[in-house]
């Protein structure tokens, strides 16, 4: 009797607020704390906000970007280290793989924004801040997030399946794009997942290096909160749980270990 | 004699401090079956390795039939590998992996269908081409994995402990099977195996090895009757061992006085050695006869007691204490139902050999 009552005292732990926050989207009041009855409107009046709907499309861009940019860096750096067990700065390397996963973001912001003006002025590029810097901050950050991913699924594969393709006559390429890829094409999916969730929903390094004319998603629900919370951004931030959940779980069945030997 | 497919040239591999192997000569021939036989850690998976191109000789080079393999990638050797893992691609069916190879080298499409369905019908899986390696059983992924390894008709097939994944049984049944399969092909097989005898059984040749280097290359008869080394009389069976030095040379044989024995040993076919040598006569445990009544001969023979019998059906085996605290082990055919006319526990019985059994082996 008194565990079922534990576990449903840590679910409404977890997940209360964002029941709650589902729940006042459908209020029909115009106060976000007081209920009013039942009502779709405000998913009505978010789908006219021209201001939100661009920064949304701003923020699927540069997470798109991001995650497929991320995946491609952040599985060649698992390759090289995972395969090439020893060269020079491996150590080094291998740190600064994963710095950026410990790294404060508001120090990954505020560098990422120091770096940028540098070379504005260095080399005039990136001109201003704009969609580029966002897009190169986030995946400075999300690679990380995908080696380790990919890392972990490329030290459990048997080394002899690469050795065997190699012997019945196919070259290193080949071998990489035929046998590897394949193999650990889950752990790239889950990667690519999680590097989309992460970029999608960040506030803080974004609020750094964005200019404008390039405002995500988030900085913008940000701001609006500042004004004080409207029902609207409860709509919101339901259409964005929905979409969050759903790569999560893709991400989770992607990663679940499949039989294979 | 013809030139060898396959000339070890001194060849050695470090890894860091250890030495995996070192200065190792060897020629293998063609249509062998030869086995690279030693205990985990002397080194013959590694000089299998080098064979395909895994790993690169830090030392020496490897001609594989007359071209030197200094340098060549594993996909441009004329050989081929099985794995102990077998390394079936998993993401491909059982016809995908077999025509992996094959594709490689962009041969038409019906060919390497025509090729494919010959080599599932020479290892019968012809019926599982559709499925994936996880659906099969450890002897089906076995036998995918030769055909793999033999669809591109390597000069030299690669065998890295070929049975050692399967059950004591199926792997029994699987040794005939590769050695008429190598028949059938006629590539030289070259394999490593832990297993002396699976090495006995399968090859034309074995060669024993210990820490990177080989202590003897024979035939099983030679490596088994002929042992050249004391590990290698160890290694290969069970050996009875004296210690003694030579003592005197015969016509036909040398005398080795051993202070255990009562008796001289008698070695025929012994190597010349000064008399006062150091040496140890081994003899293996079928060639001892056991008898009740005191021996005639005036060499080779010695009292000793039952200890302990173990009735293994067509054979038993002996361990006899001598006088000395040594034990030795002798087995015999159960000719005749055993019916307690045997060797008890506790029998006082003479054990002898003839001197043409014994062999000569130099501490």
């Amino acid at each position: 009797m008194i565990l079922p009552l534990l576990l449903a005292l840590g679910y409404a732990f977890l997940y209360l607020p964002i029941v709650l926050l589902v729940i006042y989207s459908f209020n029909a009041s115009r106060l976000v704390t007081v209920w009013g009855g039942l009502s779709t409107k405000w998913y009505g009046v978010l789908v006219q906000d021209a201001k939100i709907l661009d920064a949304a499309w701003l923020s699927l861009k540069v997470a798109i970007i991001t995650a497929s940019a991320a995946t491609v860096l952040g599985t060649l750096a698992a390759v090289v280290l995972v395969r090439f067990r020893r060269f020079p700065g491996r150590t080094l390397f291998s740190g600064m793989i994963a710095a950026p996963l410990v790294m404060p973001e508001i120090i990954t912001g505020l560098a990422m924004l120091l770096l940028f003006i540098a070379m504005e002025q260095a080399i005039g590029w990136p001109a201003g801040r704009s969609m580029t810097t966002i897009v190169i901050a986030h995946i400075t950050f999300c690679l990380s997030f995908v080696t380790v991913v990919v890392q972990s699924r490329l030290v459990q594969m048997d080394i002899s399946l690469e050795e065997a393709a190699l012997d019945l006559g196919a070259r290193p390429a080949k071998v990489f794009f035929v046998i590897t890829l394949p193999l650990i094409a889950p752990a790239l999916a889950a990667g690519w997942l999680l590097a989309f969730t992460l970029s999608i929903d960040d506030v803080v390094i974004s609020a750094f290096v964005t200019g404008p004319g390039a405002t995500t998603l988030p900085i913008v629900i940000f701001s609006k909160v500042r004004l004080g919370v409207s029902p609207e951004i409860n709509a919101l931030a339901t259409v964005v749980i929905v979409v969050v959940s759903l790569a999560i779980v893709a991400a989770g069945r992607f990663l679940r270990p499949r039989r294979q030997d | 004699m013809a030139e060898p497919i396959i000339s070890i040239d001194a060849v050695s591999k470090s890894f860091g401090s250890f030495t995996a192997v070192s200065g190792l000569t060897l020629a293998i021939h063609r249509g062998e079956f030869f086995s690279l036989l030693g205990a985990s850690g002397c080194g013959k998976t590694t000089l299998l390795r080098m064979l395909a191109g895994l790993e690169q000789p830090s030392d020496g080079r490897i001609l594989i039939d007359g071209t030197d393999m200094t340098g060549v990638p594993p996909y441009l050797r004329p050989v081929n590998m099985m794995f102990q893992s077998y390394a079936l691609f998993p993401h491909m069916t059982v016809e995908q992996n077999v025509a992996f190879g094959l594709k490689q080298e962009n041969w038409p499409k019906a060919r390497i269908r025509d090729k494919v369905a010959e080599m599932l019908d020479l290892v019968q899986m012809a019926p599982f081409a559709r499925r994936r390696p996880a659906q099969l059983s450890g002897g089906q992924r076995q036998r995918v994995a030769l055909a793999r390894s033999l669809a591109k008709e390597p000069k030299v097939l690669l065998l890295d402990e070929p049975l050692a994944a399967l059950d004591k049984k199926l792997r029994e049944q699987t040794r005939l099977e590769l050695v008429k399969i190598q028949h059938r092909v006629g590539i030289t097989f070259v394999m490593v195996t832990h297993d002396q005898e699976e090495a006995m059984t399968m090859s034309s040749r074995i060669a024993v090895m210990k820490a990177g280097a080989i202590e003897q290359v024979g035939t099983p008869v030679d490596v088994y009757e002929y042992p050249t080394s004391i590990f290698v009389a160890d290694f290969i069976g069970t050996a009875n061992m004296f210690e003694g030095v030579v003592s005197r040379h015969q016509p036909s044989q040398v005398a080795v006085a051993c202070p255990e024995l009562e008796r001289e040993l008698a070695v025929a076919n012994a190597p010349p050695l000064p008399v006062g040598a150091p040496v140890k006569v081994m003899v293996r445990p079928e060639k001892l006869v056991l008898s009740r009544g005191e021996p005639q001969a005036q060499f080779n023979w010695v009292r000793g007691k039952v200890a302990d019998t173990a009735y293994l059906g067509g054979l038993s085996t002996y361990h006899i204490e001598l006088a000395s605290g040594r034990n030795l082990q002798a087995t015999q055919a159960n000719l005749k139902h055993v019916d307690g006319g045997g060797p008890s526990p506790g029998d006082e019985l003479f054990v002898a050999w003839h001197p043409a059994n014994a062999v000569i082996l130099v501490q």
